[in-house]
């Protein structure tokens, strides 16, 4: 099978690196494919998190001691490498957090004192609960209005429908560069720039396109951009927010506490500058340390080749699932990262995922935080298959076999 | 036979299979022979919280015993309601309240179960004993 795709990845050697890949699960050798929810983490990261603590642990940006200068350099040293990664202009457009959720929170926090009542907010049908509560709040916050881009039944976004909901009133488009559910990737180039026409701001939740492709924020000339680091090899509790500088001195601090302030006084306290402003409190040093490093990783094995081998494993999964009788794949598009959502008729998702698990094949089932579009769809949740570049085509068979079995028991 | 003898049945059964694959075999098996709830009580009164599939329960007091009826949308679900229902139907409330849970342990269904089923377990004899407390209390 391996002579059908050619690759340029050495997976054998990769999988190396990642010591649970080769643990059992049921007896049985462990097929981890629900990558979209958290990916592996590699030695390299998970060294580079055990050595801050042996050698380098203590608190930054304060102390005039040794370790807190080399952990504060260690830090900043993680947030220079995703502003490079990301294309930023400056580091201090990076905002590290806990992960995309913390980010989004930020931002819909921070546009609290920019909204009016009547404006309008604009969100898309596919989005996960992340991008959607917060913005929730700040609409009861603010008397704003949401209004949803629909989905189509191929799961694309409606786009001539999006046309018809901008306006002088849409303040903020928040979308995800990829869906979780379904794994399409949006059309986020031409969400931004009718955006822009209309002078809106764009939040991009990219935490689902981040494992699978590189942003480039400057030539997306987009206001902001999330994503989490445990998506892409990193450690779970730190992500980032890229924000403009323009936009991202416009909003006020998030939290209050150490770190985000420049003067303290009862009477009144003044701001640290970016990006201190955004992170009070003792951040996650070892976790940021962690996040360098899997972006460092991620770069050495190449995102050129990560998207060409796991696009190989989609083909072949893709194919081989769809003999399965009454198999049904939603978001069955070509723009798509290497993410199956399915059903099988007469079949709970439930079923097929714990009979997998017994087989030691890790899917996702339910409804993958995105309840809206399992309305849409009129179904409880669906069985996600999604891959990472350690995954092999061996992986694939066992896996489409196990579904096999797994419906031949339940039928 | 008493709650304690059926739950010893039940256990014995499980040990009867290899590996868990055979069980789980078994329990889609055991979903087949549930005693299912009446269309008109399949409504969200009847539901139980706390499971991930749908799970509906009623019951009925005959001679001083409950009866359990029950449905779900997920077969592993079915079988795994209809084992508690074996064990329980057919009993006295005051029995049922009385009752130990600890044959779940006994043949490993819980730890076999994802977090998710297992905490539906728990709803599902919650709700059992629930139905057990609501007729003690109108038959004293």
């Amino acid at each position: 099978m391996d002579l059908m795709f050619k690759t340029a990845l050495d997976v054998s050697r990769i999988r190396n690196d990642f010591p649970i890949l080769h643990r059992q699960v049921n007896g049985q050798d462990l097929v981890y494919l629900d990558n979209a929810a958290t990916s592996q983490t590699p030695l390299p990261v998970i060294d580079a998190i055990s050595d801050y603590y042996k050698h380098t642990n203590a608190n930054i940006h304060r102390g005039v001691h040794a370790l807190s200068q080399e952990a504060t350099d260690q830090f900043e040293q993680a947030r220079q490498k995703i502003q490079v990664h990301v294309n930023a202009a400056h580091a201090h457009e990076i905002i590290l957090t806990s992960g995309t959720t913390h980010a989004i929170n930020l931002v819909a926090s921070g546009f609290t004192s920019l909204l009016q009542k009547g404006d309008e907010l604009i969100v898309s049908a596919l989005e996960h609960h992340a991008n959607i509560v917060p913005w929730q709040m700040l609409c009861e916050r603010t008397g704003a209005k949401l209004l949803v881009i629909p989905m189509t039944e191929n799961g694309t976004l409606d786009m001539e429908a999006y046309k018809g909901l901008l306006s002088s009133r849409t303040k903020v488009v928040f979308v995800n560069h990829v869906s979780n559910a379904l794994g399409i990737i949006n059309p986020i180039e031409s969400i931004i720039s009718q955006a822009h026409d209309v002078s809106a701001a764009v939040l991009i939740d990219g935490a689902q396109a981040t494992p699978h492709m590189v942003p480039d924020v400057q030539a997306l000339d987009v206001e902001f951009y999330t994503t989490s680091a445990h998506k892409i090899c990193g450690p779970t509790g730190i992500g980032m927010l890229y924000g403009k500088e323009e936009w991202l001195r416009k909003l006020p601090p998030y939290q209050g506490g150490g770190e985000m302030i420049d003067q303290v006084t009862f009477e009144k306290t003044t701001y640290a500058d970016l990006p201190h402003k955004f992170e009070a409190g003792t951040p996650n040093i070892a976790g940021g340390v962690g996040f360098g490093a899997a972006i460092d990783y991620m770069q050495g094995i190449g995102f050129d080749a990560i998207a060409a081998h796991e696009n190989d494993l989609l083909q072949h999964a893709t194919e081989k699932l769809k003999r399965i009788e009454g198999l049904h794949i939603y978001g069955d598009v070509s723009q798509k990262v290497a993410v199956i959502s399915f059903n099988v008729a007469g079949i709970h998702p439930y079923d097929i995922g714990t009979l997998l698990d017994k087989m030691g094949i890790a899917v996702r089932t339910g409804h993958h935080c995105c309840q809206p579009i399992m309305d849409f769809y009129k179904i409880p949740g669906t069985i996600r298959a999604s891959f990472a570049f350690y995954n092999t085509h061996e992986e694939v068979e066992r896996f489409v076999a196990g579904v096999e079995k797994a419906v031949d028991m339940l039928r | 036979m008493s709650i304690t003898e059926k739950q010893q049945e039940i256990v014995a059964e499980f040990a009867l299979f290899d590996d868990w694959m055979q069980r789980y075999e078994y329990m889609i098996e055991l979903g087949k022979s549930l005693p299912l709830i009446s269309p008109e009580y399949k409504n969200d009164d009847h539901i139980i919280k706390g499971c991930q599939s749908k799970v509906w329960v009623h019951a009925t007091l005959d001679d001083d015993k409950i009866a359990f009826t029950a449905d779900s949308d997920a077969i592993i679900t079915k079988g795994i309601i209809a084992i508690l229902i074996r064990v329980f139907s057919n009993q006295h409330p005051k029995e049922i309240l009385a009752s130990e849970t600890g044959f779940i342990d006994e043949i490993g269904l819980k730890e076999h179960l994802s977090p998710t089923r297992a905490n539906g377990l728990v709803s599902m004899i919650k709700q059992l004993k629930m139905y057990a407390l609501a007729y003690q209390t109108q038959l004293s």
